[in-house]
């Protein structure tokens, strides 16, 4: 029997005006999976999530959640995913209890099931206590909590996160991610966009980095690492004349000069490699003031593939 | 997939026409919780028409000469239209908010019809006029109002209220999605609802207006529904003020209702 993979989008475009935001996207999320839409302001990871949940329009291409054509059939394909937007959408003057209890009977489900799967993900999300309380006296790590808990009301078996962690404290952040993670384990589908690189990293499967609405790179986070080169082994030099003996004794592939007397050389990351290269700076006379050992970070994936720090991003976006 | 010990909510499978019904009842009980949680707007609300009411009544008052009418009379109809024409914009405030917040763009997900939100909004402008409204009549009992309609004309009074509550509370819907922004839509009221409410016949006879804006004064909808609950109210000609007050209204709500819909599913919002 063939599965159906929950998430396709094959060429995706859509512009606002005379902007183009996405300029041929393609996706393909499998079931159980956590794909992260990775990029900077602007590079059209909203709109994304936004087309695929319904929200607005796309100009060509296609779209299909569940199989279902997102043009042609958008009321069903509310039917299967849950979104959690960027601000945390939940109504101030309800209480949570209230919150979660509405947000059941609009997807359709009895009153009283709508109350115990209220109770049972107030419990979940650790919000019991304040369950009562208007929604106004939260804190941002609950309200994003009971943000996540509203999405998940009809157990949706697709899920779109959009900057879920956005201006929460680590521990609140921690707190989303773990629920995050036991929902792919539980078998739902999630596309999340972030501008943490490090959220990226430590929740997907599979990272997409758009920039300018267009793929520019796709793979697990350890391929998008991979692509940017291996280990790199970082020597601070003790003087010029020793930087420039370090160029003639390497080749030009395997060293990089950074600033001032610092050289890096690509390493396969075994101990051998590096020994190799420590006893070969020690014959030639090159003495090395310090040296580390640089992993790779989807930083530097970032920088590599747009030219671009990621970090510049971060202030714009976090407004 | 989950264990079995947890619980997995199967929605019920109903007619399209129950679920629209149903919708609709959930998001006008949640715009109705608002009315009560969110005090301060109510308050706001009601305090500004009785300063109003006493501030005419005591200040212009005696200045102003509204013919064999009371001051008091005169007065009740117009501060009571102002007042349902500020709640109405309590819906573009709402809408606005609920765009701001992201909460639209939830709802939006949802296999729920589009208008639901909308409707829950305007039916809580509806019942939020109405008990503002009591309060204020009860001020005016206090301050001399003494009105001599009949328990018919009371309820064609309401009538009439409810429609023009309607047709602006519409109008501010549309206002809301237009603006997306709290901060704009209360400016937008503000140039919106006071020239259409002062110049009216809310206050003072338009005979004393330069001709051309008692031109406008006398045949824009504030005045005919004004001058018909006031006839209803005291008395005052009724002259064909209630049907053009229909008329005006209905047309409101008819081009209006469409036109927020749709914009309400085109909301292109943020990028």
């Amino acid at each position: 029997m063939k599965e159906i993979t929950p998430i396709v989008v094959r060429g995706l475009r859509k512009s606002f005006k005379n902007v183009v935001v996405l300029d041929g996207i393609d996706l393909t999320v499998e079931r159980g999976t956590i794909l992260a839409l990775l990029g900077p302001n602007g590079a059209g990871k909203t709109t994304t999530i936004r087309i695929l949940s319904t929200l607005i329009g796309f100009d060509s291409g296609e779209a299909f959640i569940n199989g279902i054509d997102v043009r042609r059939n958008a009321k069903d394909v509310r039917k299967v995913i849950g979104l959690t937007g960027q601000y945390a959408a939940v109504d101030e003057y309800l209480s949570g209890r209230e919150n979660l209890v509405m947000m059941g009977k609009l997807y359709h489900l009895s009153t009283s099931d709508s109350k115990r799967r209220a109770t049972q993900l107030l419990e979940e999300f650790d919000l019991t206590e304040a369950a009562d309380r208007n929604a106004k006296t939260y804190s941002g790590g609950m309200r994003r909590r009971l943000d996540l808990a509203l999405s998940l009301v009809a157990t949706p078996p697709i899920l779109f996160l959009d900057e879920p962690t956005t201006g929460l404290d680590p521990r609140s952040r921690l707190a989303i991610w773990e629920r995050v993670e036991q929902l792919a384990r539980d078998g739902t589908t999630i596309l999340l966009t972030t501008q943490y690189l490090e959220e990226a990293d430590k929740l997907a499967d599979r990272v997409v980095v758009i920039d300018h609405g267009k793929v520019i790179a796709e793979g697990t986070p350890n391929e998008l690492k991979s692509n940017v080169g291996n280990e790199r082994l970082e020597l601070v030099l003790a003087s010029d004349d020793d930087v420039a003996k370090a160029i003639t004794t390497f080749n030009n592939e395997q060293l990089r000069k950074e600033e001032h007397r610092t050289v890096s050389l690509a390493v396969d990351g075994s101990v051998r490699h590096v020994k190799h290269i420590l006893d070969t700076l020690e014959n030639e006379k090159i003495s090395v003031v310090t040296f580390s050992l640089h992993k790779p970070t989807l930083d530097d994936v970032f920088l590599q593939l747009t030219g671009h720090q990621a970090s510049e991003e971060k202030t714009e976006e976090s407004k | 997939m989950e264990e079995s010990s947890i619980f997995i909510p199967k929605p019920m499978n109903r007619s399209a026409l129950f679920w629209v019904v149903r919708d609709t009842s959930v998001l006008i009980g949640r715009s109705l919780k608002h009315i009560f949680k969110n005090m301060d707007q109510l308050f706001a609300l009601v305090i500004q028409p009785i300063m109003f009411m006493l501030l005419f009544r005591y200040v212009f008052g005696g200045a102003i000469d509204t013919g064999s009418t009371t001051y008091v009379n005169y007065l009740v109809a117009g501060i009571l239209i102002q007042m349902a024409a500020f709640g109405a914009m309590t819906t573009s405030i709402n809408v606005a908010a609920d765009l701001q917040r992201g909460i639209v763009d939830r709802l939006k997900s949802l296999p729920i019809i589009s208008s639901a939100v909308l409707t829950g909004h305007v039916v809580a402008d509806l019942v939020r006029n109405v008990l503002s409204s009591i309060i204020l009549i009860g001020v005016s009992l206090l301050v001399g109002f003494s009105p001599s309609g009949s328990l018919v004309d009371w309820l064609e009074l309401i009538g009439i209220l409810l429609i023009f509550t309607l047709s602006f509370s519409w109008l501010s819907a549309i206002m809301g999605l237009a603006a997306k922004s709290v901060e704009a839509v209360q400016w937008l009221g503000f140039v919106f609802v006071f020239p259409l409410t002062f110049a009216s016949s809310a206050f003072v006879p338009t005979k004393g207006m330069p001709t051309a804006l008692r031109v406008f004064a006398e045949n824009q909808p504030v005045t005919h529904v004004i001058e018909a609950m006031r006839s209803l109210m005291v008395g005052t000609p009724m002259g064909d003020h209630a049907l053009l007050s229909v008329i005006w209204c209905g047309s409101i709500t008819v081009v209006c209702i469409p036109i927020a819909s749709y914009l309400f599913r085109k909301n292109v919002g943020k990028v």
